[in-house]
This record gives structure tokens, sequence and C-alpha cells, in this order.
């Protein structure tokens, strides 16, 4: 990094929801020889349903 | 003989980049390490089956604290590493450390190509929600009922303004997403959160990420926040930085 980051964005807890939009469906999917099968639309689909049941519990309001 | 573990993939980067994102501590609690093959370096860790196995990821891909726990520490050792990286999709792991070194060797065009692209640049996220209060300038009425005919023209109106700052909302969020895709080296939009993951009572109008050079990180932030200033129908939240998870996948060229 060749300059500081912004500092308010660098002070704010990174929110869940927009972590696991970023590991769960961006990076590198690298199939080839991997040991799990499970495909990425199954982890999707899994997660969002975890999150909808859960996360409205968890962050009752902004 | 390793039939109980399994090598958790964190991240690929340049070797002499990967001294970093060794001796974290991993999603299974494990010392994280490196698998170098030429220049490159995989960030690895060693996972028990037993939690990382298929079946138990499956069970475990439901338990939210679980889920949060692993995505975090993922990204925490994803984030360790001290140059470009390509971070790696959650729960990919493998048999052993040969498979490991095959993909480095099978992938290195590529792998190369994708952290030439992302050396010197940050993934940075934009999210825009629609803010209908400032749309109409706050012009709170007060929620008395008045006659029948009075109160279901108050509603048609309502209904009406709300279209109007919808259909600007529109508006300044196309704007919005040309003016920083202009300053970035690449954008992606992600699907839009639902009230409920977003957890904002708003309706999300923007969830996009921008791959921007790190000399113009400021000039980005600021327009981010000058977005957020001059569009009235619109709230714009910079989110970030994040390792470039959104410009990480050889399938986008």
């Amino acid at each position: 990094m060749t300059e500081p980051l912004p500092a308010p964005v660098a002070d704010q807890p990174v929110a869940l929801v927009d972590l696991l939009d970023r590991v769960l469906a961006g990076g590198v999917v690298v199939t080839g020889e991997i040991t799990l099968s499970i495909a990425d639309v199954d982890l999707v689909h899994i997660s969002l349903r975890t999150l909808l049941s859960s996360v409205s519990a968890l962050q009752p309001n902004d | 003989m390793t039939d109980d573990r399994g090598i958790w993939l964190y991240a690929i980067t340049r070797r002499e980049a990967a001294d970093a994102g060794a001796g974290r501590t991993g999603v299974a609690g494990e010392t994280s390490r490196t698998i170098a093959v030429g220049r490159l370096a995989a960030i690895v860790g060693d996972v028990p089956l037993a939690g990382f196995g298929e079946e138990a990821l499956r069970r475990n891909f439901e338990d939210l604290d679980w889920l949060g726990a692993v995505a975090r520490t993922h990204d925490a050792v994803v984030s360790a590493v001290g140059g470009p990286v390509v971070p790696i999709r959650l729960a990919t792991v493998y048999r052993d450390d040969d498979r490991v070194r095959r993909v480095l060797e099978h992938r290195t065009t590529e792998l190369e190509r994708t952290l030439d692209r992302l050396t010197g640049r940050t993934e940075w996220g934009v999210k825009a929600f629609l803010d209908l209060a400032r749309a109409r300038g706050h012009e709170d009425s007060p929620s008395r009922r008045g006659a029948g005919t009075a109160y279901l023209a108050r509603r048609r109106a309502e209904r009406d303004a709300r279209a109007d700052s919808e259909r600007l909302a529109t508006e300044q969020t196309s704007k919005v997403h040309s003016r920083l895709a202009g300053l970035a080296a690449g954008a992606r939009l992600h699907p839009l959160q639902s009230k409920a993951l977003s957890g904002r009572s708003e309706q999300m109008v923007l969830n996009a990420a921008y791959l921007v050079d790190d000399d113009r990180a400021r000039a980005f932030a600021e327009a981010v926040a000058a977005c957020d200033e001059e569009n009235t129908a619109i709230r714009v939240q910079l989110t970030g930085p994040w390792p470039p998870y959104s410009f990480s996948s050889w399938e986008e060229g």
C-alpha cells in the first residue's frame, strides 16, 4: 500500500454479509483434484439459507 | 495414512510474498504454512476431515457462528500475505500436498497473469441504499388520519413520490457506478443483498466491487464520499480494503 488508507473505512468492522459475498462467491475456484465436491452453487445456497434464518436475529436493527 | 486430514487452501501468491501468510492461526486452529513450486507458493493449513470433510462442511455451513468464524479466519490468513494475492474460495480442501503442487504447476500461467493484474491494486466495495426520506427532503407529515378521501389522496401521493424516488435512485445509482468504474481498473457487481441479509431497513440498490490502483485509493474514496453527498435519492457507502476476492477468477478474462 503506497498511501495510508482512508481512516473511517479502515476502522469499520467488516460486516459478515459483505465478507460472505466475497469468500463464498469470489476467489479462485480450483476444482481439478479437489477432495471435496461441494458445488459453489450449493455453498451459496446453503449459506444464504443459513443467513436468512439467522442474520435478522443477530442484527435486529441498524 | 493421511485419510484423516485435508489441506485447506487459503491463497496463492508469489513465493517471495508468501512468508507473511505462514505461521498464522487457521480455520481449524492449525498453523498455516506454505507449499512452493517455482515462483509461486500456496498458503495452506492442515485440517481434520472430521470437521472439514464434505459431510462435516455441509453440516457446519448451516451454522452461522461456525461459518462466520471460518470466513473471518480464512480472510485473516489471506489478508496477512504481504503482496499481491489470489484468494481461494472458502472450503477448498485437497487430499495432500502433492495435489496442491500439481494445481500450482498446471495453473502457473493463469496464476501469474492474475497476480500481475492485481499488483499495486486493491479491491474496494461500494454499497448504495435507497434513501426515501432524503429523496423527499424529510417532509415528514404527522401520521394523523384525516377524512377517508384525504387519507387516500395522501396515500396515493406517497406512492407516487416513492415511485419517483425509486426512478431517481436507479438513475443516480447507474451514474455512480459509471463514475467509480471509470476510476478503477476493474468493476464487478455482486447480487443485491435482501433486507434480511443486509440487516438494514432500506432497499439496497448497488453492491459493487472495484479494483483500484493503490495510488488512486484516496481519490476513489473521495469520489465515493462525493457520490453520497451529491445524490439525494441514495446513500453510498465504501467498504474495504478487501483482498481481491472479486477479481481473482480466471473465467472473467
